[in-house]
């Protein structure tokens, strides 16, 4: 039933997801790493949904409206700041600083 | 209720107070409206004058023994203590009702001339009428704590109206400082009411007098320390020492108002406290000793500085404290009739020398101001001969001279002899009353001889305004001499009141008084002399009277005298009583420099910017600072530093839920 591997992938994704976020610095990479987190998610309610009923395959779905719906404004957030300071390395936007 | 005139005697206080309303409200809106002012201001005083008497009237053909008291509603209900605001006519408030409506009468009258060209006129008045309302409140509240509200209503009044002409500063200073000093006694005052509460369950006057004989006892340390408390309060009010300084500078106010408050009515509210509380002053010798005492040397203290006095309102202040001095030593002594008695007739010629005294400094004033001089229209030095220019009030200050001198048959003499004879008489019981009586006759001598001094520089000799400025000088206008003749027919036949057994008479303010003061004389012991020895004290003190004015007309030369501009200095002890003994100087280096001192450098500079302002309001602020930058340092603005710290805190808390599990 691979549900060993399935989680085994999924762990590597999101922690692939988690090392992306901390460690680049280019905020469109750091927003693709993000995605990456969600979608390991996703699959471990995929894998988890044969066990457990289908709640979890129906989750699936609202993650990824959700998502999209980051994708559009995340990306718009990331030309607007982009159109600014040209630039969209993280180090460089740190006007809210304390 | 007697369904009597009595029952109107809330009028008087009321009537005052409607002028205050009327008056204040002019002040405010219409300032110009002098002619409403006028009839306001001395329209109530009349009326509660008629009302006074009306009530005196029913009151004495009543012939009630104990006090009518009227209770209007409840003040303070807490717990025991129940304090009504009430009103009380008895024989003294009736005598002092008479005497603050009937002199105050006359010297609103005289305001409205003297006042008449000053821009706060409406002002005055308001000021002149709440005085009125508040020392009717003190004389005829029912017990301590309405006494108390008179009492410092008038000590409100007198700062108003010292400070006056308050764009000044020595005026605004004045009134400060009479109101400061006037704390310290009232502190006494406050003090003396607790105790009497507390030892006698009660305020009211009634209630207290009963209860004091069983509950204080004769010379026991409770009545001992009240009394000596409440003699605090009345040093404050009556400008005895230690707390007299206050009272010659409270001369920077109109002279009317000096004639009034500082003369006539609100300094004696001492003395009348001090005969109103008689029973606990009788059963406390050694206070009795101690009012007595400072009463007689405040009357000789005080009468050696007006011997050296130039300015003509600082002699008569100096002469109101030492008289003030022999009303103490009446009551002190357990003569309350006597001192009442004198009171009385000081109210008289003591308002009617101020008055006269006013009379002179506005036609001084108004000489200098015609001819454009700036020299002081109060100093005795640039006076001189003014009997040619204003022969009326020449003429009614030499019977107020020879009244407060002791020249029988004038008012002063029978009052002061009274006293003197009444010390004496305690004196052969007693033998430290002889010194009293021996101070009394010492300061009888120098009033007869600083009053001849204050007569003779400015109404006799040559004249010293100078040419241009004698030509302006005339006598005031009849609203002003009217009442001077009337205060001068006062004084001179004011003895009648009390005209002693000796002489024939049947000392009716003495039994008037009787049913006030005959529990506290009952607790005292008998001094009874002989006519033999009353005469005898009758010639002594007519013989230092009569000493004291030849001696000062025989000794001063009022031609000698150079005006102030170009008067010498004095020197050696003349120059001691010139300054009054110093006396302002050492409170000054004694007590308010270092008040001062522990004000700003430790209160101020330590206590206040220190540790309050230091430490706790500006700690506080600079505490949360502290607290806000250690939390802003968190705030990078750096996207990857909140991402790890988010991450470190999942792990935390991924890592406490299954840890727990």
């Amino acid at each position: 039933m691979l549900l060993g591997p399935a989680l085994v992938i999924s762990a590597v994704l999101f922690t692939l997801g988690v090392a992306g976020v901390l460690l680049r610095r280019n905020a469109i990479v750091i927003f693709m790493c993000v995605e990456l987190m969600l979608n390991a998610v996703n699959l471990t309610f995929v894998a988890l949904a044969q066990r457990l009923g289908v709640g979890g395959q129906v989750f699936v779905f609202f993650v990824m409206a959700v998502a999209a719906a980051e994708a559009a404004v995340g990306l718009a957030i990331i030309l607007a700041v982009y159109r600014h300071k040209q630039t969209v390395n993280l180090q460089n936007i740190n006007i809210l600083k304390g | 209720m007697t369904g009597t005139a009595v029952d109107l005697i809330w009028l008087a206080p009321a009537l005052a107070f409607l002028g205050f309303v009327l008056n204040g409200a002019l002040a405010l809106w219409r300032p110009t409206a002098k002619a409403a002012v006028t009839v306001f201001g001395v329209g109530v005083l009349a009326a509660a004058f008629a009302v006074g008497v009306a009530v005196v009237i029913a009151f004495a053909r009543l012939g009630a023994e104990a006090p009518v008291v009227f209770r209007y509603w409840s003040w303070m209900p807490v717990g025991a203590l129940q304090v009504d605001a009430a009103l009380q006519v008895d024989q003294l408030s009736a005598v002092m009702l008479l005497v603050v409506t009937g002199v105050g009468s006359l010297i609103h009258l005289f305001s409205v001339g003297y006042m008449k060209e000053d821009a706060g006129y409406a002002r005055y008045f308001a000021y002149l009428n709440l005085f009125i309302f508040f020392m009717l409140v003190l004389v005829l509240g029912a017990n301590f704590p309405v006494m108390f509200v008179g009492w410092e209503g008038v000590g409100l009044c007198s700062y108003l109206l010292i400070g006056f002409w308050f764009n000044e500063k020595v005026n605004a200073d004045a009134g400060k400082k009479a109101f400061i000093v006037n704390r310290i006694g009232d502190f006494g005052f406050l003090v003396a009411m607790f105790i009497i509460f507390w030892a006698t369950g009660s305020l009211d006057f009634g209630d207290v007098f009963a209860r004091a004989p069983t509950l204080l006892g004769a010379g026991g340390g409770a009545v001992t320390v009240l009394t000596l408390f409440l003699f605090l309060g009345c040093t404050g009010k009556s400008a005895q020492i230690p707390l007299y300084t206050w009272l010659p500078d409270a001369m920077q106010g109109p002279t009317p108002v000096s004639a009034l408050i500082h003369a006539a009515t609100m300094v004696t509210a001492g003395v009348y406290l001090v005969a109103r509380c008689n029973v606990l002053f009788a059963l406390a010798p050694i206070s009795g000793a101690v009012v007595a005492g400072v009463g007689a040397l405040t009357a000789l203290f005080a009468a050696t500085i007006a011997l050296k006095q130039w300015d003509i309102k600082r002699v008569l202040a100096y002469s109101t404290i030492s008289q003030l001095g022999y009303m103490f030593v009446g009551v002190g002594t357990g003569a309350m009739a006597a001192g009442i008695f004198h009171l009385v007739t000081h109210a008289f010629f003591k308002a009617l020398l101020f008055l006269g005294s006013g009379s002179v400094i506005y036609a001084m004033h108004h000489a200098y101001h015609a001819t454009h001089s700036h020299e002081d229209a109060q100093d005795m030095r640039n006076m001189g001969g003014l009997r040619r220019h204003l022969p009326w009030t020449a003429g009614l200050m030499w019977i107020a001279t020879l009244a407060i001198a002791g020249v029988p048959p004038f008012s002063g003499f029978f009052s002061k002899d009274e006293i003197l004879a009444a010390a004496f008489a305690r004196g052969s019981v007693q033998p430290v009353w002889l010194v009293f009586w021996g101070f009394g006759l010492a300061a009888a001598l120098l009033t007869a001889f600083y009053m001849t001094r204050l007569m003779l520089y400015t109404f006799h000799g040559p004249n010293r305004t100078g040419a241009e400025a004698e030509a302006h000088l005339h006598e005031a206008p009849w609203v002003m001499t009217g009442p001077l003749v009337v205060l001068g027919v006062l004084s001179a036949v004011g003895g009648i009141l009390n005209v002693p057994e000796l002489w024939g008479g049947n000392a009716w303010l003495h039994h008037w008084l009787e049913p006030v003061t005959k529990p506290g004389a009952a607790l005292l012991p008998e001094a009874h002399l002989s006519h033999a020895t009353e005469w005898t004290l009758v010639a002594i003190a007519v013989a230092v009277a009569a000493t004291g004015i030849v001696g000062a007309w025989r000794l001063l030369k009022p031609e000698a005298l150079l005006p102030a501009r170009s008067a010498p200095a004095e020197r050696g002890f003349a120059r001691v009583l010139r300054n009054k003994w110093y006396v302002d100087e050492l409170y000054n280096f004694f007590i308010v420099q270092p008040l001062v001192w522990v004000s700003r450098e430790i209160l101020w500079k330590r206590v206040d910017q220190g540790i309050i302002d230091g430490a706790g309001v500006n700690g506080a602020a600079r505490g949360a600072r502290a607290l806000g930058w250690l939390g802003s340092r968190l705030q990078t603005g750096q996207v990857g530093m909140y991402v790890a710290l988010f991450v470190v805190g999942v792990l935390a808390i991924l890592w406490r839920v299954t840890a727990g599990s």
